[in-house]
């Protein structure tokens, strides 16, 4: 149904190289009493070290379940999905997952959310103390280590997750529109701060958002997602060198015509093509 | 941006402090008040002849029991062996309850079958295990024991079945993807996580435990608060028998408070229930 833009060069350059993560003709199917949900139809994704990529999709395209099957949270129905090399079976502190909503553990203070994952690594106290210490302070929430996580804001909470996602270390970040529930300043804000984080770790990000601006403002690659069923229906190259501010008129220019390609697949997908007005 | 929640939250806080000794005050006070007067009125009664001594003791009389047995050391004994009693009975219960609950909370099986033996066992009073544990156990500590876990160890099981329920998936799914294998999950999301859950079935369990005992040790004579209730009985001593009654209340209410009470505000706390 859906044909594929050709890859750019950059693109074919980089799969040259190992890819960390690698997915291949992965597909998923949910099966309900009345009927059943193309989820993902034939993916195929690799990713770099050290790559940033944004899926960016209307919400129910399946772009969280593609997330899902790379953090090992869910199977794939048919396809290859690997990761290093090896296929992908169960969720691993390799690839931790920055989630949407607060998943944070209330009986622990901010600190000690962000030292569970070095506890469950085995390291000891030491270690995990100059750890804890390192990612508080790259989000900024070193003085509120002792807080409980129902006295933080929502953009704190975030930037707590994004802080015990960090100090495991994860060869792959997976973020899952984790700034969707935001409001807009707290917002600008953490993607700032993220493109901050990302220059100084070196992370590898795959990043799900259905924001197009904050897509193409984090990403080296955009990843246009359509659905039913879930496919990849075009790639954005993004070479605008960071720090990237919103209103350069080079993210504006993209942004824009990731937008167009976004909503000309999604009127299309609801029949509605050529009343495109909001 | 965000940082002013806390900056707000911290002084509030305090005042919430400061606002409550006061109100404490006058609760006590009001408390107070109320129990002077039903001991002033219970004296009243007592004094106007229309029941016996030994059949309703003027407060004096109960008091004198209650310093009587302090002074010769049978009370402290007596709160001793049932506090020990009860607390290895309460332990026991509390490991396996949290055991057989999380298995009932985790696999639908054992809920169907196990749940509905432990739901049922709930419908029978646990001196009722009295006889079989005397049996099985002879007229021993472990005889006993067994009755206040058989007491207790329901409400720990059903609300620990509870808790796990009341996890929310999506931290489950955050242990997971930080890596927790099945055990570390168990003891760094899922045992935490069944703690709000479960304050209430422990009170009950608690509170189930003790009156277990004290049905015990008031039917299977070997020291602890219930045999001194009793012996009082036998030698005719109501003001003795009154004045365990009120020991039992008290430790009673102490436990609740003091144990439980701490529990559930640090639960508040940090969940941040109000």
């Amino acid at each position: 149904m859906v044909t594929f833009a050709p890859a750019p060069a950059a693109t074919i350059e980089r799969r040259e190289r190992q890819p960390l993560l690698s997915l291949s003709g992965v597909a998923k199917r949910f099966d309900t009493t009345r009927h059943i949900t193309v989820a993902l139809h034939d993916i195929d994704l690799e990713m770099a070290h050290g790559e940033f990529v944004c899926v960016v999709g209307p919400s129910g395209c399946g772009k969280t379940t593609l997330l899902n099957i790379v953090a090992g949270l869910e199977k794939v129905d048919s396809g290859e999905a690997s990761f290093a090399g090896r296929p992908i079976r169960r969720p691993g502190p390799e690839r931790v997952v920055v989630f949407q909503e607060n998943a944070l553990f209330p009986w622990l203070n901010v600190r000690a959310n962000v030292e569970l994952g070095l506890k469950i690594k085995g390291l000891n106290r030491r270690e995990r103390r100059s750890l804890v210490d390192r990612y508080l302070d790259l989000v900024n929430l070193r003085r509120f280590e002792k807080a409980f996580i129902h006295e933080l804001s929502g953009g704190m909470k975030q930037r707590v997750q994004l802080a015990r996602a960090l100090a495991v270390e994860p060869q792959m970040l997976l973020m899952d529109e984790p700034f969707a529930a935001l409001d807009a300043q707290t917002r600008d804000i953490l993607q700032e701060e993220l493109q901050e984080i990302w220059q100084r770790t070196g992370a590898t990000i795959l990043f799900i958002t259905h924001n197009v601006r904050e897509a193409v403002i984090l990403a080296d690659r955009v990843l246009v997602m359509t659905p039913q069923p879930g496919t990849f229906k075009r790639e954005f190259v993004v070479d605008i060198p960071h720090p990237r501010s919103f209103d350069s008129p080079h993210v504006v220019e993209l942004a824009a015509d990731v937008r167009a390609e976004l909503q000309h697949e999604v009127f299309v997908a609801s029949g509605e093509d050529g009343r495109r007005g909001h | 941006m965000a940082t002013d929640v806390l900056e707000v939250a911290l002084p509030s806080r305090l005042r919430r402090t400061i606002d409550g000794s006061t109100d404490l005050i006058f609760k006590i006070l009001r408390i107070g008040l109320f129990y002077v007067g039903l001991i002033l009125v219970w004296h009243l009664v007592a004094s106007a002849g229309i029941w016996e001594d030994y059949q309703l003791p003027p407060p004096a009389d109960v008091w004198d029991s209650l310093r009587r047995s302090w002074e010769n050391g049978r009370l402290q004994d007596a709160i001793q062996t049932s506090m020990e009693r009860l607390v290895i009975g309460f332990a026991i219960s509390f490991v396996i309850g949290i055991a057989i609950g999380a298995a009932m909370g985790s696999f639908k099986y054992v809920d169907e079958t196990v749940g509905s033996l432990v739901l049922g066992c709930q419908s029978l009073p646990s001196v009722c295990w009295l006889p079989l544990a005397l049996l099985w156990f002879g007229l021993s500590e472990q005889a006993i024991i067994f009755v206040v876990l058989m007491g207790s160890v329901g409400s720990i099981a059903i609300s620990a079945r509870d808790g796990v329920r009341s996890i929310p998936p999506l931290l489950k799914r955050a242990g997971r993807t930080l890596g927790a294998n099945p055990l570390q999950m168990l003891r760094y999301v899922i045992l935490p996580g069944m703690i709000p859950s479960m304050v209430q079935g422990l009170k009950l369990g608690w509170s189930f435990a003790w009156r277990s005992l004290m049905a015990a040790e008031l039917l299977y004579v070997s020291g602890g608060l219930g045999f001194l209730l009793q012996f009082g009985r036998e030698l005719n001593n109501i003001s003795q028998v009154v004045a365990v009654m009120l020991v039992i209340v008290a430790i009673g209410v102490a436990v609740d408070r003091v144990i439980f009470g701490r529990l559930d505000q640090w639960v508040r706390e940090r969940w941040g229930l109000t």
